[in-house]
Formats: C-alpha cells, sequence, structure tokens
C-alpha cells in the first residue's frame, strides 16, 4: 500500500511544505481537550496513517495539533462493528459506519446528536451529501467516504471484459472466483442479478437469492474480505466484487486488474462519522470529526484510501485533479451506472439474512468419505477394546490359576 | 498441621480466583446463553438447532482427529530419538520445536497460505522448473497440515517428557529376557508412553477441532468447520444464543470423544491421564 502513490507524491510534497507554516485551518479550535484520550473504531485501511509520499499521519497530526491521544482500533465491517456497540461492552468516541447501519443506529437511539453547526469545516460537505436518506436532517452523522460495488476482474485471466454479475457464475473460471465475505454485498449481487431490490423482505425473493448463491459456492475460490487484496495483487484469483476505493489501490500494484459496474445495478454507499452513545469524551469527537474534514487531512485520507470524497475542499484541490478524472471513481453522467442504496432491514430479514447465509456457508460439503472413515475408526476402535478384553480376561485367569 | 493447611489455602487462592473469573463464571454466562433467545426467555430452540449443522460437526472432529493422528505419527518417534540422544543435541532440537511457537498462530497460518497458493511460492517454483504445478490451498488436505503444522509441538513435548524420564533398565530388561524390538516397543515402550499419548492427544485434538482461523485462511471458506460457525455467529451475525448453543455442544461432544480416548489409554495406567 505504502508503494501506490509514488504519482502524486512529489506533487503533494511540495504543496505540503508550502503549507507547512499554517497547516491547519482555525487552529484555535482544537484548544481545550490537552491530556484527554479519544477511541475511534474505524474500518481497517480506513485513514492515511503515514508520511510516506507526501501523505499525512492523520492521528499523529491530530495528536500534535490538540494534545489528545488518540486509541484507533479499527473493525472489517458494520456487521462486525454493530455487537461492539451494542452489547456496551467497550466504549468509543468515533464510529464511521455505512448508510444503512447508521439508520438503524439512530432508530435504536445508539448515536449522539452531533451539531453540524458547531463544526467550522462542515462547510466542506458538498451539497450532494447532506441531507442523506439516512439523517435527513443532518443531525447525526458527517459523511466521510463514498463509493460503489462494482467487479473487479484481471484482464489476463478473463477473456472479455464482463458486463454482467452473470460473470461470477461463469463456469470457466471455476476455482478462480472469489466472493465477497458478508452477507449484504453478497447478496446484493445476485439480487441485481435477479432483478429484486437489495432492500426486499420478500421471504421468496431471499430465499431464490440464496439458491443463486448456493448455484455458484461450486465455483468459488473462497469467501474473502481483506484478503481479497493479497488475491487479486498477485493473480491468484481473476474476480472478485469489491469496493471501488480498493480497486484503484490494488490497480497501482496489479496494473493487470481493471473495473467495472455490471448492467444490472449495483450498491452505493456513504460512510460517516458519528459519535455513538456510549461517547466518554464529546468534545473531542467534534474536533476529530473538524479535523477529518480540513482539507489537507481530508485530501491526504482521499488518496490514501481512494475513495470519492464528499469534501469540495478536496474535490477543488490542484492536486487532485488526476484522481477526480478517474472514470471509476468519478464516473461521468452517461457512464454513471443504476445504483441503489441498502436501507435498514426489519428484525425478521435481519434474522434470515443471517440464517439464510449460515446455510450457504455450511451447504454442500461432501462427507461421504467422512462416513466411511469414522465406521472405519469405530470398527478398529471395537476390535482393539474386544481384543484388550480377552487378554484382560485371559490375564486374569492365569493369575487366579492356583487357586481354582 | 493445621497452619500448613491454612498456608495451602492461601496459596491456591490466587488460582481460585482466576480460575472461577474466567473460566467457571464465563462457562455459566454460555450455558445461560445458550438456552435464552434474544429476549432473555427460556428456550431450547437453539439446542435443538444443532441437527442442522451436524455435517458440520462430523467434518470438524474428523479433521481434527486426523490431525492429530498424524501428529502422533511424526512426533512420536522424534520425541523418541530426542529423549535418546546427548543433552546438548536435546535443547538445539527443543529450540527448533519451540521456535515456531514464538510467533503468533495467526502469521505462521497467514505464511502458510503464501506458501500453498495457486500462485504461492511452491507452485512459482515448481513453474519455474518447468514442472506441474499442484493445487493445494483450500482444499481439506490444507486444513489438515495447518493444523498439524500449528499444534504439534503440543504433541511433542508431552511424548518427550513422558520419554525422557523412562527407565531405560525396563527395556533393557526386556531384551535380556529375550524379546525382539517389535515385541519390547509393543509391551514395554508403548505402555509406559501411553499417558504422553494420552496428554499430546487431548492438547492437539481440542484445538484443531474447534480452530476457526486455520480452515478459513487455508480452506477458502469454501467449506466450514463448526470453529467457523460459531465465530460466524458471535461476529457478524449477532446471535450470541445460536453461538453459545453450539459452542455447548461441541464441548460436550470432545468430551465424549475424550472419554472413549481414555477408554483404550487410561484404563491400566496409574495417572498421567487428562480429564
Amino acid at each position: 500500500m505504502k508503494k501506490i502513490f509514488y504519482l502524486f507524491s512529489v506533487l503533494i510534497t511540495v504543496c505540503l511544505v508550502s503549507f507547512s507554516a499554517s497547516a491547519y485551518e482555525n487552529e484555535d479550535f482544537y484548544k481545550g481537550s490537552e491530556g484527554t484520550t479519544i477511541n475511534v473504531f474505524n474500518w481497517g485501511e480506513y485513514i492515511s496513517d503515514t508520511y510516506e509520499d507526501g501523505l499525512i499521519d492523520v492521528n499523529a497530526e491530530f495528536e500534535k495539533l490538540t494534545g489528545i491521544r488518540v486509541n484507533y482500533v479499527t473493525y472489517e465491517s458494520n456487521e462486525d462493528m454493530y455487537p461492539k456497540i451494542k452489547n456496551g461492552g467497550a466504549s468509543y468516541d468515533i464510529i464511521i459506519p455505512s448508510d444503512y447501519m447508521i439508520e438503524r443506529m439512530i432508530d435504536e437511539d445508539m448515536l449522539l446528536p452531533v451539531d453540524v453547526s458547531s463544526i467550522p469545516n462542515y462547510k466542506y460537505i458538498s451539497e450532494d451529501y447532506r441531507n442523506m436518506y439516512f439523517d435527513p436532517e443532518n443531525r447525526y452523522s458527517v459523511p466521510y467516504n463514498v463509493g460503489m460495488v462494482g467487479l473487479i476482474y484481471n484482464t489476463k485471466m478473463v477473456e472479455e471484459r464482463p458486463t454482467s454479475w452473470t460473470a461470477l457464475w461463469d463456469e470457466r473460471y471455476a476455482g478462480k472466483i472469489l466472493m465477497i465475505d458478508n452477507p449484504r454485498d453478497a447478496f446484493a449481487v445476485a439480487q441485481k442479478i435477479l432483478g429484486y431490490s437489495l432492500n426486499s423482505t420478500d421471504e421468496k425473493e431471499l430465499s431464490d437469492v440464496a439458491q443463486l448463491l448456493v448455484e455458484q459456492k461450486p465455483l468459488l475460490q473462497g469467501y474473502v474480505m481483506d484478503e481479497i487484496f493479497n488475491k487479486m495483487e498477485s493473480g491468484e484469483a481473476a474476480m472478485v466484487p469489491y469496493y471501488v476505493g480498493d480497486f484503484i489501490l490494488m490497480q497501482s500494484v496489479n496494473p493487470d486488474l481493471d473495473f467495472v459496474y455490471p448492467k444490472e445495478g449495483v450498491n452505493i454507499f456513504v460512510d460517516s462519522i458519528c459519535i455513538p452513545e456510549c461517547a466518554q469524551n464529546y468534545d473531542a469527537a467534534i474536533k476529530y470529526i473538524n479535523f477529518l474534514l480540513d482539507p489537507e487531512v481530508a485530501l491526504s485520507n482521499a488518496f490514501y484510501i481512494g475513495y470519492a470524497t464528499p469534501n469540495t475542499g478536496v474535490l477543488e484541490h490542484p492536486d487532485y485533479e488526476e484522481m477526480k478524472n478517474n472514470p471509476y471513481l468519478y464516473p461521468t453522467e452517461e457512464n454513471m451506472p443504476d445504483t441503489e442504496y441498502f436501507h435498514n432491514l426489519p428484525r425478521e430479514t435481519l434474522t434470515m439474512f443471517s440464517d439464510l447465509w449460515s446455510e450457504i456457508r455450511i451447504h454442500g460439503t461432501d462427507n461421504t468419505h467422512i462416513y466411511v472413515g469414522f465406521a472405519f475408526v469405530a470398527v478398529i476402535s471395537v476390535a482393539f477394546a474386544v481384543k484388550k478384553a480377552i487378554t484382560k480376561k485371559r490375564r486374569e485367569y492365569w493369575y487366579n490359576f492356583p487357586e481354582q | 498441621m493445621k497452619k500448613s493447611s491454612v498456608m495451602k489455602k492461601l496459596t491456591a487462592a490466587p488460582y481460585l480466583v482466576w480460575a472461577g473469573l474466567f473460566i467457571i463464571v464465563p462457562l455459566i454466562f454460555v450455558l445461560i446463553y445458550s438456552v435464552t433467545d434474544a429476549d432473555g426467555n427460556f428456550t431450547l430452540e437453539y439446542i435443538s438447532d444443532i441437527g442442522k449443522y451436524k455435517d458440520v460437526m462430523l467434518t470438524s472432529i474428523w479433521l481434527g482427529f486426523i490431525a492429530t493422528v498424524i501428529s502422533l505419527v511424526i512426533a512420536y518417534p522424534l520425541a523418541y530419538i530426542m529423549a535418546r540422544t546427548t543433552a546438548n543435541v536435546q535443547r538445539t532440537m527443543m529450540i527448533l520445536v519451540m521456535l515456531p511457537m514464538w510467533m503468533n498462530l495467526l502469521i505462521r497460518t497467514y505464511s502458510m497460505m503464501i506458501l500453498l497458493q495457486d500462485t504461492g511460492i511452491i507452485n512459482n517454483t515448481l513453474t519455474a522448473l518447468n514442472l506441474p504445478n499442484i493445487h493445494m490451498i483450500n482444499t481439506q488436505s490444507a486444513v489438515v497440515l495447518g493444523m498439524v503444522y500449528n499444534y504439534i509441538p503440543y504433541m511433542i513435548l508431552p511424548l518427550y517428557s513422558i520419554m525422557a524420564k523412562m527407565d531405560m533398565s525396563l527395556i533393557e530388561a526386556a531384551e535380556d529376557l529375550g524379546a525382539n524390538k517389535i515385541r519390547t516397543f509393543k509391551d514395554v515402550i508403548l505402555p509406559l508412553t501411553l499417558p504422553g499419548i494420552a496428554s499430546g492427544f487431548t492438547m492437539v485434538f481440542v484445538p484443531s477441532v474447534s480452530t476457526f482461523y486455520i480452515s478459513k485462511k487455508l480452506g477458502g471458506n469454501t467449506f466450514s468447520l463448526i470453529g467457523d460457525v460459531i465465530e460466524m455467529q458471535f461476529k457478524s451475525a449477532n446471535n450470541y444464543n445460536l453461538g453459545a448453543a453450539l459452542s455447548m455442544v461441541l464441548m460436550v461432544l470432545i468430551i465424549i470423544c475424550m472419554m472413549v480416548m481414555n477408554r483404550f489409554t487410561g484404563d491400566d495406567e496409574d495417572g498421567g491421564v487428562l480429564i
């Protein structure tokens, strides 16, 4: 990941040097919480954490600027993060969930309101990403990143450019297909093929979707998440549905990779910064949000993370020009795929999701050889036990012999 | 006398508190979760649900068993040779056995995955030598290999410690009395090392059956072991009750397996056997 941005590095270094005297806006805003600690809970690989290639280590800079110690912890998916907040085992001051998870957490009173008027850098949030469906009055969340799910494929291994999600069911690539290890994203692929909504609660539709995924299983190399990077970059796998930002990073390592938004439509998501109900250091959290929105910080993040940004300070930044012209990250209007957001689903549907997902995951293990194996072990054990019993009897007989 | 028993209690106290807090209390939690539903009402629904996971359980137990047997076959001669050499060689070999354990299990397994991949080190070398590639990753054999690789020290160590303490004069006596090599092994060495086999068996079998990381990385998640299913219930499915029920059942199954095991090793031995 660190060798990625050589292209931009010189430019940014020059720019950072020229700005270093007055690096951040409103530095006075960050005073007053010195010596406290803030607990940040974020996705893995979702913040710039290096000074290489002209980027900045966001947490280190924040600590330097404010005197607040940052305790930074990561999670792999919304579903992993949710129970940790819900069950109250730990306290975090900042979390960055996706849209549908924010909707669910607002529903369940798990978030504290964020007064955006008290955040000076909120002015940089583009109008397009205010008043989102999950937070229509901008009361709980501040947008961080925007992305879509598409199909990443290796041009050396896949014969023609795929246009449809059904490429993931193509038998020619059996054993070279990866599937995303996350029920909602995996279901979304099959839902789009069948023409269903991503937010369907219909039992019949969901079981059709599960059936389709079961049919795909024999062709799969595996269900994976973070190893997608390793497996796609090394050419171990040929195709995977994944997030566009991560594709940008993978492509800079392996230029054979390409990306497509399948014609059936894709999921779009907005990950936003929120303060959970269990927060202990609200003031520091507000300062942290403001810092993430600072154009210099957001620019560094935008390069490091590789997703589209809702921050106008970055979009208008001259250094960002090249990324802004990336056809996958910011598709032009005519290339824009059909998109659909995830919404929160009722509890019964969520249970159905996880039941179906377990069933898909355990389906189709061929156990004949195991039954044979167990029978074999059982026969040997019984034979052994019988022989041992006979030996023991015989030994007892001889032991007691003189008395008989 | 009395004083020493007070001392005994006092010195045992730290561990008893530890065991109570971190073993007994969590076990009670698992038990409670396994017989309640999401709202905390009593139900046996989750326990009775485990029929669905029968195949996964069987696969886990079978792969764990195979891995244990392979470990035993590899470790037994090695431990015997180790116990018979000079002290210096013993120390070196012991370090070689322990060395991989100084590294984290996750890292060891991850590097195993990179070795075995279709584009991994082994297959790239084969390609460079113009030899046909071998598909290894994402198979049950790869998972068994991972289990053996990770847990074999737990088999070697108890075997070695029993064999190092073994009374050589018994073997000499058997030979003096005219037993050939096979007879000596079967009637003297094997029975003397049975306690070591039994504890090695337990220490490899139990973590192998309940593993989830190894099967995830080396099995590619296309087939699941019971550890994967339990992990999924706790981590992403947020269904603690089913996860707890599965854990309970797994625990009971492992205890049954160990009891069956002990039928063969325990009954005419005096001590040294776990459970």
